[in-house]
């Protein structure tokens, strides 16, 4: 059957890079994370967002599976 | 108060890959739904963990996540109750006491469990009370779901209602429970991900757990309490009047702790399923256990950003406010709703709205996954066209009476999601009256699990009379300043209590205690209809004791449940 950490980690992993990129691009808008307290809030999040993602794909089976392959 | 949402593109690209999973998830699982038992009941193939988490994101659906939120800020932290003791010591029971029989006796349903322990009757009932249950309750989550998107994100009311139905459609009907399952999962972990920043950021706010308590100190003395009657869960409970709750200790024992909590994680369908759906005997015991670890830390995210939430009320420089109902009441539902509007910006808010459309629709497919096999299993196979005998043949029909059962299941839904948007209080009085049903229900499994003696017309009767009366004690009382008959009263009133929780935990108490005297009573005055041999399997002390010797120690559910018994001892003297 599906692992399903494979779909997890995928999902996380995109989450996780969408959302640091966009933390990335809006370094220094102040106005916009006026509302988070000035924390650039997509940042640290996308950033913990996409390490749980991978940390997910690096247990799926798919990934070990690739991994005995090579 | 304005409550609509400024979604970004960014939030919006979020939410479409978040359909694409679901979707794909479903569709990556059609391959294995070759049979009926692989569709409804995920061919007993899921491993634990995802099993366990699983079984608590069940019940964490958005309706659940947006009212105990609300409850933070009008209770406090006596609300963290419902996770602790009013969910503990019963998932433990479960794991270790009656996970084995529901899994080892191969029912396929809690209402086959009382066929096989009693008799048809009982089941019949269980299985229709239980089948409108499920589709009522998927049907009002439905129109919830559509009521937000209409009131949070401006989308049409009936596009929503028929997009999210179709998503959740889509997913069940190729997947089956599995679906369902590996679902909720994912939900779990999206709304832990999605709701973090916003607890995270309301805390910084209010100056962590210290400030905040500092803040609420004069808040809450001016409305009659102690100074620290909305952070503490014990210490004023030693009258029901000396704490928000309005309960006092025994009663949240009693009412919350035993009764209703018992009643709700051990004899629900919806979510025994999940722990029937384990890939073995150990596996299954740990289900419970394994999704009681993370349900203790869940008030941390939800209910403790709702207390908070009642000290930006009250501090005018932080902008912060609910929408006020028709009757100028603030809707404490929508707290979370408000508290992620308030800090999050594009991108983070994206996961947060996410995490809630997540809930509503994994809560429609628990609902919808539990119908369908309580109607394949318990009516369709047991009333309407029992099995040939032609096993292959049987299996292939009844992989499409399931699969027909999630498309009327999802469409009747629908039906009870208009009903409840024209109707409203029609479906609140509906769904408070079926709630009645777990008390009584709890009474005669235990009953039959742990006394050999007790028998099907005993249970039948301790069932049908234990709902009965309660829905004449719903009947003849009203919580105080209940202005309709959905609260109670309709048969004339004869007493009040102070607050609808008292009411609904003396329901529950009272119908528990008439549905266990009676089944004593009367299979004490019967025979016994089923040997010593036939309960084998069934029944506590008929059934050889389980061996966990060939299991390492630590994924012994004895062990597990040591465990989790520490963590909610700690917890609960830390907030004492």
């Amino acid at each position: 059957m599906l692992d399903i950490r494979f779909p997890i980690g995928l999902m996380f992993s995109i989450f996780g890079l969408i959302i640091t990129v966009y933390g990335l691009a809006t370094i220094g808008n102040d106005v916009m994370y006026a509302r988070s307290l000035g924390v650039n809030v997509n940042l640290i999040s996308g950033i913990f967002t996409l390490l749980f993602g991978l940390i997910m794909l690096f247990f799926s089976d798919p990934m070990k599976k690739l991994m005995k392959r090579k | 108060m304005e409550t609509k949402f400024a979604l970004g593109g960014i939030d919006y690209l979020i939410m479409i890959v978040y359909f694409a999973f679901v979707l794909g998830i479903g569709w990556a699982l059609k391959k294995y739904m070759k049979n009926a038992s692989a569709f409804l009941e995920a061919g007993r193939s899921i491993p634990a963990w995802v099993a366990g988490l699983a079984f608590i994101s069940t019940n964490l659906g958005a309706l659940e996540v947006m009212g105990m939120t609300g409850s933070g800020l009008k209770y406090g932290m006596l609300t963290a109750h419902f996770y602790w003791i009013g969910a503990i010591p019963a998932m433990v029971f479960l794991a270790l006491f009656m996970m084995r029989f529901y899994y080892g006796s191969k029912a396929r349903s809690v209402p086959e469990y009382l066929k096989l322990r009693f008799n048809e009757k009982t089941r019949g009932l269980n299985a229709i009370l239980f089948a409108v249950m499920t589709v009522l309750a998927s049907g009002i989550s439905m129109y919830a779901l559509a009521l937000l998107l209409e009131n949070v994100l401006g989308w049409n009311f009936n596009v929503s209602l028929f997009a999210s139905a179709a998503i959740v459609l889509g997913y069940t009907y190729l997947g089956g429970l599995s679906s369902a399952i590996y679902n909720e999962v994912l939900q779990f972990f999206i709304i832990i991900i999605g709701l973090l920043p916003m607890a995270f950021l309301v805390m910084k706010d209010v100056g962590g757990w210290s400030g905040m308590q500092a803040s609420l100190a004069p808040i809450v003395e001016s409305k009659g309490f102690a100074a620290d009657a909305w952070t503490t869960t014990w210490k004023y409970t030693g009258t029901g009047a000396g704490n928000p709750l309005g309960v006092a200790w025994y009663g949240i024992f009693a009412g919350l702790g035993f009764v209703l909590s018992f009643g709700y994680w051990c004899t629900n369908f919806l979510i025994v399923q999940r722990a029937m759906a384990a890939e073995s005997m150990t596996a299954a015991r740990k289900v419970p256990l394994i999704g009681a670890i993370p349900k203790m830390f869940i008030p941390f995210l939800i209910i403790v950003p709702g207390i908070a939430a009642l000290v930006l009320l009250n501090d005018p420089l932080k902008g912060f406010a609910l929408p006020l109902n028709d009757a100028g009441q603030p809707i404490y539902d929508y707290t979370i709703i408000m508290l992620l509007k308030q800090y999050l910006p594009a991108g983070v808010l994206g996961l947060g709205v996410t995490a809630l459309l997540a809930s509503f629709m994994s809560g429609m497919a628990g609902n919808v996954s539990a119908f369908n096999t309580v109607w394949t299993y318990d009516i369709y196979q047991s009333y309407i066209r029992p099995s040939t005998g032609n096993k292959e043949a049987d299996d292939k029909h009844y992989l499409k009476v399931g699969k027909m059962a999630t498309i009327v299941g999802v469409l009747v839904s629908i039906a009870a999601a208009y009903i409840a948007s024209k109707f409203g209080n029609i479906m609140d009085f509906l769904q408070t009256i079926f709630s009645m049903i777990n008390a009584p229900l709890f009474a005669v499994i235990f009953l039959g699990m742990f006394w050999k003696r007790s028998t099907g017309n005993a249970a039948f009767t301790g069932l049908l009379v234990g709902f009965l009366l309660a829905l004449v004690h719903h009947g003849l009382t009203q919580p105080e300043g209940a202005t309709t008959l959905v609260k109670g009263g309709w048969l004339g009133v004869i007493h009040t209590y102070p607050v609808e929780m008292a009411q609904n935990f003396w329901t529950a108490i009272i119908a528990f205690t008439v549905a266990t005297l009676l089944t004593v009573v009367i299979s004490m005055l019967s025979k016994r209809t089923k040997t010593d041999a036939e309960l084998d399997g069934l029944v506590y002390s008929m059934t050889k004791k389980l061996d966990d010797s060939g299991v390492v120690w630590y994924n012994r559910p004895w062990f597990l449940a040591v465990i989790v018994g520490i963590i909610m001892i700690v917890l609960s003297i830390l907030f004492w």
